[in-house]
């Protein structure tokens, strides 16, 4: 299991990375934190002729909030997550779906904008960014673009990314105090990949749900987010009967896929398990 | 002093900390790097091997004048299949070697074998143990129309009568799924040619490599002293690296053929791809039961999948007839109907793995005893209490002899350490806030320790089952001990030399032991079926205790006195009810240089010993606490309780270390590991990432309680301890999730019991998770 | 054929001149280059964490992270983790406590605790046993494992080495 030769690069600069992307397109490939790319070349089912390092580049490794709301650079880790990088309810989320993405060492390397860019559908971060309206910023030699996490993936392990550009950032709208979030996620072992997971945030005012994001994973191609549910919570009480109603209506809602970890059937009753318990700790 | 009975820190560890092990990856040298080209397909005739044009690469054609691997069993119903090392005309199971491919580096052989194009024409491959079974499959192998490559029958006398008479029959379909012991280290080997000499030193990660010897030597037709074999530190093994694998024989061919270093370290693909699985077993059962729950009879059908070959040395019986001779446990059964076959399939081979159908034979027993208690009203504990052995020595249906245990008081301290009447409170509590706690016992035997009257028993040609232990005291008084048996981590020097240093009165440092060479140490058969400790401790209690012997008639005529009056120990030898004593090293040194002094002995302190035990049967039972989350099916494992008799323990700690690691592996298997095939016999669990071990986070804290029952089966008093952690969780465990399940009426017969299957058997009982 | 590297390892405080094509993987590098063959490979797909390393003192996977990626950085390795004859905390409490029977997984293991009490030398005991989670042993049910590091980090919370 040793990796099929290729070019490697470690530009110093984004825009020394960019001239290499527009120079090698489809054959390079970015390494980030490595930590899904490097199993994936180590078994040969990724063959890339060059590989673009950038862990050199000082000026994507940042993440700071502002009153746009969280800006995270290509470069940050998963583990810098474990402590809270914006204070309120969203740096505390982050903090919480950290823990359950692999393991100790792998969140050393593996970074948040990489988990994107590979789209694995059960990914935590993918679930994230797709249920709290993420922006992803697409840098190339050709410009910047700012893809809506709705248009960003096309399905298991492919995105709208162009193959000159670069995920540089990844911006996520901010959340008041008022906002209660809630996740909750079903593996085999501890960090391995969720078999269902969902991510609930809501708003209440006085006991009635002014505002809702909810969102489920490792269900199909990629994460859903269950805008209909969202619309049915609002202007209501959070109650436990409700709840089990949004529940209900995902566990009809959803098509799952099956392979040798779970039936659809079985994920689907994840899928309304986990919608029911994120809920309910988001209301709590 | 006494040495026996002491937490000894091991004496392996110090280097292993440091990072100074000395496994097989870590001795390639220069060795040129081998990779094998592996069949992408189950089943199918090979049309051609397209080979790039300069490179080193051999197939089948080029291996022709080497002999395949073909145990033997001689029994009437066995069928002996020969493996070709690489096959010429067809492959039979997914990621079969067909190729081999030498380069300067493992990378480079990796691209050589990516551009080597092996031309099969596929065929419909057989996977499934019983659509192995079914009329009209075309055979995996011509030799055996039917698939089966072995079975084992018997029925005592009785037992229609006993299914008259029976109150309640009970009927299970049980199902294992086939596992990987997966050590943590893979496979390797690494075959050093001696240009000189024309020797080949293989040393590779093996449990039995003087048995590896003599199998490459008859598949090469050289003489065995032309190659030599050594364990070097192996990283696991837990049974397999107990076999031949076709690798090996290659290497050395290689080595002999190129007269260059070779190296070939596995990788872990290849290891859950072409080593070997176990554990895949279907058994169906029909127990006749008593009105008071006596088990009158017991009526059994076992399948075991053994795979495309049969394991060497041991072969494809292991399995079936471990089976057929252990099912009834540690159960006082009369009558006893028994089918035991052995299946073939396009499938990695089976081979020994940590248990060896007693996991799921005991999962079987232990489910048909809780099913028959919940008919019959009774007790858990109570129908165990009403059937298992208290009378010793017990012949069991199958002609076993159970040396003395404990079996009744092993259960009912588990019983008392759980406190069931307040777990029974505890839980009627839970279910009333949703929570679905279970308890789950589980009471087995485990035959160890066992020499070659139980082999030769199995029909097998290769008879192995004793040891020869050579110890030797030098001039200075300290000890090198060679053993036959070879270690695979469990800390066999540690607990060697504890035995050794109370026969020769010196400290255990003062001890080396050497194993894992075939030319430094004597014939041998390794580490397997929990043996170790029972018989390479027991020879190197015999040779140690003959160096003593002559130590104390040396001592005697020095300080002019008898034999018998003299004790070793602390460095000393001396003389009861005196104040007189002579140092160790002074003996020793005189034993040397003053061997003209002592009339009737021979110079120095050299001696050997055999030991070939009957056997002996440790016991055990084990109870799991379980919680189950009946909306995910996900299941905690809240307590687990080990009560174990394997005899006097030499090292408690390393005792428990073995324990604790073996129930691991069961929890593994009850709830966690599963090798999957898609039905074109193509692997689907080839990672880690698919193929799930249990971590930190899953594996409970083991709570050990010990009985020492005394046989006279075991001369160093110790009984085997291996596997019995292995043999007994699957059972505990399942029937902890019936038990915490109860109110659903849910069942479970099959291994493991995922959360999918679990909720799959919720869901068909009405319970939604989205009301 | 992608060219060679020429690069400065730092292992263990010890420079290593080293040659090497791009997809070596750290691991491999470290063992075949630099002769350091106490970390161990056990999946090369990340899983098992036998050889788990300390880049610039955080716990890695080295077989995640190519050979070339390690320069300009501070490597650690079980080589390095004794003070001479002196074992580590961790290695003494691993040797009392029967934390290791094979000894494969055992360097990983050293690493990835001594990395993470590094960073956070209070973790309790259920953070300790969740941080262990990051890798396989097959031998120990990991209870002396976990033991082990529980008694190492309070050894060293108690004072620094001798």
């Amino acid at each position: 299991m040793k990796p099929a030769a290729f070019d490697y690069f470690r530009p110093a600069s984004l825009s020394d990375a960019l001239a290499l992307l527009a120079k090698y397109k489809d054959d390079c490939k970015i390494l980030a934190g490595g930590q899904s790319l490097v199993p994936a070349m180590n078994f040969r089912l990724a063959r890339p002729a060059i590989l673009i390092d950038i862990n050199d580049i000082a000026e994507l490794d940042y993440v700071h909030a502002d009153d746009r709301g969280l800006h995270i650079g290509a470069l940050t880790r998963h583990a810098a997550f474990h402590r809270r990088v914006v204070d309120g309810p969203l740096g505390a989320l982050f903090s919480a779906v950290a823990r359950h993405i692999a393991h100790y060492p792998i969140r050393q390397r593996g970074t948040f904008a990489g988990s994107l860019a590979h789209a694995d559908p059960a990914s935590e971060w993918c679930l994230l960014a797709t249920t709290l309206d993420a922006t992803v910023v697409a840098k190339s030699a050709r410009g910047e673009r700012a893809i809506a996490i709705g248009d960003f993936f096309n399905g298991t392990f492919s995105t709208d990314l162009e193959p000159d550009e670069l995920l540089a950032e990844v911006h996520l709208p901010p959340m008041g105090q008022g906002w209660r979030t809630g996740f909750y996620e079903f593996s085999r072992r501890a960090g391995d990949f969720a078999l269902g997971m969902a991510l609930a945030a809501l708003r209440i005012e006085a006991g009635v749900v002014r505002e809702a994001r909810l969102g489920v994973g490792g269900v199909s191609d990629r994460a859903i987010r269950l805008r209909k549910l969202e619309e049915r919570l609002v202007g209501g009480a959070a109650s436990q009967e409700m709840i089990d109603t949004i529940a209900r209506e995902a566990w009809a809602s959803v098509s799952p896929i099956g392979d040798i970890h779970a039936t659809p059937e079985y994920r689907r009753d994840l899928v309304a398990t986990a919608v029911k318990r994120a809920l309910t700790e988001a209301a709590a | 002093m006494n040495w026996i009975g002491r937490s000894l820190p091991r004496l392996e560890d110090p280097s292993l900390l440091k990072g100074n092990g000395s496994y097989v990856a870590d001795r390639i040298g220069n060795a040129a790097s081998v990779r094998f080209v592996r069949s992408p397909l189950a089943r199918g005739a090979i049309t051609g091997i397209e080979i790039p044009s300069g490179t080193v690469v051999f197939t089948g054609r080029d291996l022709s004048g080497v002999k395949p691997i073909r145990p033997i069993l001689h029994r009437p119903d066995y069928v002996a299949i020969g493996q070709p090392v690489l096959p010429v005309d067809r492959v039979t199971f997914c990621g079969q070697a067909v190729a081999v491919v030498v380069a300067e580096d493992p990378a480079r052989a990796e691209d050589i074998a990516d551009r080597v194009f092996v031309d099969i024409e596929g065929e419909n491959a057989i996977v499934d143990l019983d659509a192995a079974l079914a009329t009209g499959t075309a055979p995996v192998h011509p030799e055996a129309v039917s698939n089966v490559l072995v079975e084992g029958r018997m029925k005592t006398a009785g037992l229609d009568t006993a299914f008259e008479e029976a109150a309640e029959i009970v009927t299970l379909e049980l199902r294992s799924h086939r596992q990987s012991a997966a050590p943590m280290e893979n496979r390797g080997g690494v075959a050093v040619y001696d240009v000189a000499s024309g020797r080949v030193t293989l040393t590779a990660s093996v449990q039995m490599p003087h048995m590896l010897r003599t199998g490459i030597a008859d598949a090469l037709g050289m003489t065995e002293s032309d190659l030599r074999v050594i364990a070097p530190d192996v990283g696991g093994g837990f049974g397999q690296k107990m076999s031949l694998f076709p690798e090996y024989v290659v290497l050395v061919w290689l080595a002999r053929k190129l007269k260059r270093d070779v190296a070939w370290i596995e990788d872990r693909r290849e290891n859950f791809t072409a080593s070997a699985h176990g554990r895949d077993q279907a058994f169906s059962l029909r127990g006749a039961f008593a009105k008071d729950g006596r088990l009158l009879g017991l009526d059994a059908d076992l399948r075991s999948n053994v795979g495309a070959f049969s394991c060497y040395p041991v072969t494809c019986g292991v399995e079936p007839l471990m089976a057929l001779a252990e099912l009834p446990g540690p159960y006082d059964l009369a009558e006893y109907g028994v089918r035991s076959r052995g299946v073939t399939t396009n499938t990695c081979m089976m081979a020994p793995y940590r248990g060896v159908s007693r996991p799921m034979l005991t999962f079987s027993m232990e489910r048909l005893m809780e099913v028959a208690a919940t008919r019959l009203g009774i007790d858990s504990v109570e129908i165990r209490r009403r059937n298992l052995i208290t009378a010793f020595p017990h012949r069991s249906p199958t002609g076993l002899v159970y040396d003395e245990g404990s079996y009744l008081q092993a259960m009912e301290a588990a019983a008392k350490s759980v406190d069931l009447p307040a777990f029974r409170a505890r839980q009627a509590a839970a279910r009333l806030r949703g929570h679905f706690l279970g308890v789950g016992f589980s009471v087995f035997s485990e035959r160890t320790g066992y020499g070659t009257p139980a082999y030769a028993a199995r029909g097998m040609e290769i008879v192995p089952g004793y040891e020869i232990v050579d110890c030797t005291m030098d001039p200075s008084g300290d000890v090198v001990l060679r053993i036959g048996s070879s270690p695979h981590g469990q800390g066999l020097k540690t607990s060697l030399a504890q035995l050794v240093s109370d026969e020769l009165g010196i400290e255990p440092h003062r001890i080396r032991i050497i194993s894992g060479d075939t030319d430094a140490t004597p014939y041998g058969w390794g580490t397997f079926a929990s043996r170790s400790m029972v018989i390479a401790g027991g020879a190197s209690k015999l040779a140690a205790g003959k160096v003593a012997h002559k130590l104390k008639t040396i001592a005697a005529q020095l300080m002019e006195t008898t034999a018998e009056s003299i004790t070793l120990e602390n460095g000393w030898a001396r003389v009861s009810n005196s104040n007189q004593a002579t140092a160790i090293g002074v003996l020793a040194r005189a034993a040397y240089h003053q061997s003209h002094r002592f009339k009737g002995l021979s110079p120095g302190l050299h001696e050997s010993a055999v030991y070939d035990p009957g056997g002996t049967f440790s016991n055990a039972c084990h109870v799991a606490i379980v919680e189950v989350d009946i909306e995910t099916g996900g299941t905690r494992i809240e307590r687990f309780i080990v009560v174990e008799d394997a005899g006097v323990l030499i090292n408690p700690m390393i005792v428990d270390g073995q324990i604790a690691g073996g129930v691991a592996q069961g929890i593994a298997n009850a709830l966690f590991e599963e090798i999957i095939y898609d039905e074109s016999g193509n692997l689907l669990t080839a990672s880690f990432a698919d193929y799930l071990p249990p971590t930190s986070a899953e594996v409970p804290e083991i709570e050990i309680i010990h009985m020492e029952t005394v046989s006279p089966e075991s001369i160093t008093k110790a009984k085997g301890v291996g596997e019995g952690g292995a043999i007994g969780a699957p059972a505990a465990v399942v029937n902890a999730i019936v038990d915490a399940l109860s109110p659903f009426g849910i069942q479970l017969f099959e291994l493991p019991a995922t959360p999918q299957r679990i909720r799959e058997q919720l869901r068909r009982a009405g319970v939604a998770t989205h009301g | 054929m992608a060219s060679k590297f020429n690069i400065d390892l730092t292992v263990n405080g010890k420079s290593h001149a080293v040659s090497i094509e791009p997809r070596r993987t750290l691991a491999d590098v470290l063992r075949d280059d630099c002769g350091l063959t106490g970390t161990h490979i056990g999946c090369e797909h990340g899983v098992c964490g036998a050889c788990t390393v300390l880049v610039d003192d955080k716990p890695v996977r080295s077989c995640l992270m190519f050979g070339v990626q390690a320069e300009r950085k501070a490597v650690r390795t079980v080589e390095g983790l004794a003070d001479g004859d002196t074992l580590h905390p961790l290695q003494q409490a691993f040797w009392e406590n029967h934390g290791l029977q094979c000894g494969f997984c055992t360097p990983g293991f050293l690493m990835l605790a001594a990395g993470a009490l590094e960073e956070n030398p209070d973790m309790s005991d259920d953070e300790i046993r969740d941080v262990l989670s990051s890798n396989l042993c097959r031998c120990t049910g990991y209870q002396n494992i976990v033991k082990a590091v529980r008694i190492a980090a309070r050894a060293l919370r108690a004072g620094p080495r001798a």
